[in-house]
């Protein structure tokens, strides 16, 4: 499963690095998401999906492909 | 009961904000083949609130900007959303809901997510010039009003006080921001945190009344306009806008004749249930953290969906899991971003580590009894992070210190 991520509404919440700690991290400072794995592994996919959800900006939407 | 007595299960879900909104979504990825109904007072499609007090201060916003869900997702997920009607009446004895239309909805589960209402003066109603900010329609109005505004008093120095006191000022309004604490945002944050918060709004230009100086008496108004704000202490700040930000109450007028326990929010269990199948989320949910082993109440985002999710699992597993969590908040205060993890109301302590809001990179954390409870941080997300995961792990203060100094 794929993912986009929209940058510019990203608060810097950190709930994504949490969630899926593979896949998401944060920068140093203001707590921007930074993505480590755009491809994750198809056993990441329950952690995508949480991060996705649980995002108070709604930044992350899954895709299918 | 009768819970049996509805052809196919059903669950309503009242509230439809980001608490309502998870809720119902995921009961339904999750495996809930029942119906789901879920019920909003507004009539917009169901939006995102953080921004109205940031954001969509500064420019105007179309309520489609805010949406929490694209068009059509909810509905193709096979959920009966009900806008513009509100409930007004829970039967927990006959498990049905009566909306403001005269619907009964029936239900097996019952989510309450009706949020909280703006608190309001005694008596601003009907004042023009006078306003709350609590849902979409009251953040355009606000917005528009600022426009023409020059000079806004803001009564309330909570997070939504100096937010919406940083967006006017931002937009060239003169501000008066009063406060009934020595300083803003005292309360959530301790007095030398807030000592600094205070002069980073000063710098800006805003101008403070706290302590006594700033008790409101009573609006000064020419015919239903407002002019100004008479304070109890002798002054007048005249003024042509003036917001209320003095806090919130739990939106729970409709449960007032029902079974369910109401004590500043609705009672829940540790698992968050209200009654027998009867479950309340978000900021309407006072419920027992045992992380901290304290009753809360919590009006942020994040604890919105975190606890939405919860229920729904709960739903779905059949069993009673605690709710745990620590509660997490962000704030914009000008280009600050402050972020806190944890419990921080009613510490009996805080230890800046490093920095200052000045600086814009801060570090402080929270003692109640002998734990650490809270983390406060600017400029400094990850590390932050860090120190949440001390909190979750019931970090004795002692061993917060040795951590610090470690880092240090």
């Amino acid at each position: 499963m794929n993912f986009d991520i929209n940058v510019s509404k990203c608060v810097g919440a950190g709930v994504c690095a949490i969630a899926a700690p593979e896949i998401f991290d944060q920068n140093e400072d203001d707590g921007i998401v930074v993505v480590l794995n755009a491809h994750p592994p198809a056993e990441q996919e329950s952690k995508l999906r949480d991060a996705a959800v649980r995002c108070p900006a709604a930044v992350i939407t899954l895709s299918q492909q | 009961m009768s819970r049996i007595s509805h052809p196919t299960p059903r669950t309503v879900i009242v509230g439809a904000s980001a608490a309502g909104v998870s809720a119902a979504e995921a009961l339904r990825t999750r495996g809930y083949d029942g119906d789901i109904v879920l019920v909003g007072a507004e009539n917009h499609e169901p939006y995102d609130r953080p921004p109205l007090s940031k954001q969509a201060l500064h420019d105007p916003v179309s309520v489609g900007a805010l949406t929490l869900r694209p068009p059509n997702h909810l509905q193709n997920l096979g959920i009966d959303l009900r806008r513009g009607v509100a409930a007004v009446h829970l039967d927990s004895r006959h498990r049905k809901v009566l909306l403001e239309d005269g619907t009964d909805l029936e239900f097996e589960r019952l989510i309450i997510a009706t949020g909280v209402n703006a608190k309001h003066l005694p008596a601003d109603n009907n004042i023009s010039g006078v306003h709350t900010l609590r849902t979409v329609d009251d953040a355009l109005h606000l917005q528009a009003a600022l426009s023409a505004a020059s000079r806004l008093v803001v009564i309330g120095g909570g997070f939504l006080g100096t937010e919406i006191a940083a967006a006017a000022i931002q937009r060239g309004v003169e501000v008066v921001l009063a406060t009934k604490a020595p300083t803003l945002l005292e309360n959530a944050l301790g007095s030398e945190v807030g000592q600094q918060l205070t002069s980073l709004h000063q710098k800006q230009g805003i101008r403070l009344r706290t302590g006594n100086d700033a008790l409101v008496q009573s609006l000064r108004t020419n015919g239903h306009r407002v002019t100004g704000v008479h304070f109890a202490s002798g002054g007048t700040e005249n003024a042509d806008l003036v917001v209320v930000a003095i806090g919130s109450e739990p939106a729970v007028d409709w449960l007032r004749a029902s079974s369910l326990t109401l004590s500043d929010g609705v009672v829940c269990a540790a698992d968050c249930s209200a009654g027998d199948g009867i479950y309340a989320v978000g900021d309407v949910a006072r419920w027992h953290n045992p992380l901290f082993d304290l009753s809360m109440r919590i009006e942020h985002r994040t604890n919105a969906v975190d606890q939405a999710l919860h229920v729904a699992d709960r739903i779905l597993a059949g069993d009673r899991l605690p709710y745990t969590t620590v509660p997490y908040f962000w704030s914009d205060q000008y280009k600050v971003k402050l972020q806190a993890h944890g419990y921080l109301r009613d510490h009996d302590e805080v230890q800046i580590l490093q920095g200052s809001i000045e600086e814009g990179k801060v570090i402080a954390i929270y003692r109640k009894g002998g734990r650490l409870t809270g983390v406060l941080g600017a400029g400094a997300a990850k590390a932050v992070r860090q120190w949440r995961a001390h909190i979750e792990s019931r970090t004795t203060w002692a061993q917060a210190l040795e951590v610090a100094q470690s880092n240090s």
